[in-house]
């Protein structure tokens, strides 16, 4: 074979390989409801496991660039797109599942409004719909200088993602303590390299 | 607990009361033939950490029981809170095996005439035993139906001979961080023991249960076993499990809940659709086993529908402040 076409053949395979990864949490899902091993309180079970899988997915995401910079590889930036919007797609279930499976529909204002919880998890859906209404190459062409800015919403969402976590927490808070030091580092890991790159002025001028 | 897992007869002198001495001694005696049998057959005791439930003779009591319909015992005893084992509903289910219950002591202070340290045979009289089938409304907003197996708490706590200075009854939950990995988390910001109380009036109502069974058989760990409080007007998190300590007191004792979170939990507790708990709703319940589909939602009762036996006890009381 070419190389060009083995490195496609390669970079389809791994695709495959990250798109079945993602689905696992609902395919779990499934398995558990068709089975009847999601327990006696399906829409709660259901909702929780879909907002931590959108919670996780949107790490894994934020993961990407700082293996592309630690690896130097530029390659793990192909699955960076996917990994967004299976995170929302899981946010989108998750919003789904709550709205349907626990409130069944009833309490519609009051619930977003009265319950800082939901609100801070709508902030955080809320600002995951432009993202993955621009991920598509054609939008990031089109937006150009604009679009990386626009998609750094994605730390925000993240935080808006672990308060709404961490404030349903009822005592005990070892979950969104481990969550929130990952995202911490996965900021922070950012921070540094913009103050790096900030305070070196030889990296802009190559640019 | 500090004097629990020593054997009995090792307590400080202070400690003992005449009638305790004589309920030591029986306690000596169950406690060495366990161990004659811990010594023939090693392990069996505990055989294979499962929990095992053994059938119990009762009376049903109708009277004190809804008709509706029962929720299944495996979602009763794998749906639980018990964060002495864990945060997650399927957690107790998973890890209270961890915890033996056999034997089994109350120790009994306070405002009485009866103090001590009672082997939990000595508090309970089987010839009590009745079946109770119980809402239990959970401060999460979910039910259910529960056949309970016990003593009404007015029987048990008559028996203990408080005066007149009592004016609460406090309990405990057993404090363990070996036997209970919830304890031992690093982030919990539960402030170990477990602790709840009851006004004497409501503790002396006829509803008050202490439960040693549930669906005919010993409680299953999870569910608190060997002994927990059943007050079903009131939120779950009331009903304590694994009860260690009874002790009878003049002023009102700070409860778990309410030390953690004063603004969402209360003292009284009282089951009240009227009252929303700060982060959710308490107008509704989804009474499990919940659809998967569609949730299994009805209306919330006041006082989860125990209102003839129990507003009597709150009257004049503004039950949006003494939530
Ligand atoms: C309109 C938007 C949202 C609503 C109404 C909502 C609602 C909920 C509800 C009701 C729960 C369960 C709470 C409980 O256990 O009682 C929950 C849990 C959770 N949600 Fe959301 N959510 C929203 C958006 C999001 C988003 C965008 C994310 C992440 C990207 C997210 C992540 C989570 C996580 C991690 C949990 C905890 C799951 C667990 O307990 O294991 N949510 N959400």
């Amino acid at each position: 074979m070419l190389p060009a076409a083995e490195r496609m053949v390669s970079s389809v395979v791994a695709k495959v390989i990250v798109f079945c990864v993602a689905l696992m949490p609902l395919i779990w899902l499934v398995t558990d409801v068709v089975l009847g091993r999601i327990g006696p309180d399906p829409g709660q079970e259901i909702t929780e496991r879909l907002g931590i899988a959108a919670f996780q997915l949107l790490l894994v995401t934020l993961l990407i660039t700082p293996l592309k910079k630690m690896t130097g590889w530029p390659g793990w930036l192909r699955h960076r797109r996917m990994l967004g919007l299976f995170a929302f797609f899981y946010a989108v279930l998750h919003v789904f599942a709550f709205l349907q499976l626990i409130l069944g529909w009833g309490d519609l204002w009051a619930t977003f409004t009265r319950r800082p919880y939901i609100a801070l998890g709508a902030v955080a859906f809320l600002l995951m719909i432009p993202l993955a209404l621009t991920s598509t190459k054609a939008m990031m062409k089109r937006m150009g200088r604009r679009w990386k800015p626009v998609h750094r919403l994605i730390y925000l969402s993240a935080v808006f993602a672990w308060l709404h976590f961490l404030w349903q927490a009822r005592s005990d808070v070892t979950e969104m303590v481990v969550y929130g030091l990952l995202l911490l580092a996965l900021l922070f890991i950012r921070a540094y390299w913009f103050g790096v790159s900030s305070l070196v002025p030889l990296r802009k001028s190559r640019a | 607990m500090l004097i629990k897992r020593r054997p009995s007869w090792s307590l400080p002198e202070s400690e003992v009361t005449p009638r305790s001495v004589y309920l030591n001694r029986r306690k000596f005696m169950t406690g060495a033939i366990a161990s004659a049998a811990a010594l023939a057959a090693p392990g069996l005791l505990r055989a294979g950490g499962s929990p095992t439930t053994t059938p119990l003779t009762f009376r049903e009591a109708p009277e004190y029981s809804t008709d509706e319909k029962k929720t299944p015992f495996d979602a009763v005893a794998k749906y639980n809170n018990f964060y002495e084992f864990g945060t997650g509903k399927g957690d107790p289910a998973k890890y209270a095996h961890e915890m033996s219950v056999d034997p089994w002591s109350v120790e009994v202070d306070g405002e009485c005439a009866r103090p001590g340290r009672y082997a939990l045979e000595d508090l309970l009289k089987p010839h009590d035993y009745e079946e109770r089938i119980y809402r239990l409304r959970c401060v999460e907003a979910w039910s259910m139906v529960i056949p309970w197996v016990g003593v009404p708490l007015a029987t048990v706590l008559s028996r203990l001979e408080p005066n007149s200075r009592a004016k609460y009854v406090y309990f405990e939950t057993l404090h363990d961080p070996k036997q209970m990995r919830g304890q031992r988390s690093l982030f919990s910001t539960i402030d170990w023991p477990y602790r709840e109380g009851l006004r004497m009036d409501e503790a002396m109502n006829e509803l008050s249960f202490l439960a040693i069974g549930l669906y005919g058989e010993t409680l299953p760990n999870q569910n608190g076993a060997p002994i927990r409080l059943v007050v079903p007007w009131k939120y779950g998190f009331k009903s304590i499990k694994s009860i260690v300590r009874i002790r009878f007191l003049e002023e009102q004792p700070k409860t778990t809940w309410e030390l953690l979170a004063p603004s969402e939990y209360g003292f009284y507790a009282n089951v009240n659709p009227e009252v929303d708990h700060p982060r959710w709703s308490q107008k509704r319940e989804r009474r499990l086993p919940s659809g998967v589909l569609r949730p299994n939602w009805m209306e919330t009762r006041m006082f989860n529908g125990y209102e003839e036996q129990v507003a009597h006890l709150y009257k004049g009381m503004d039950l949006a402040k003494f939530y």
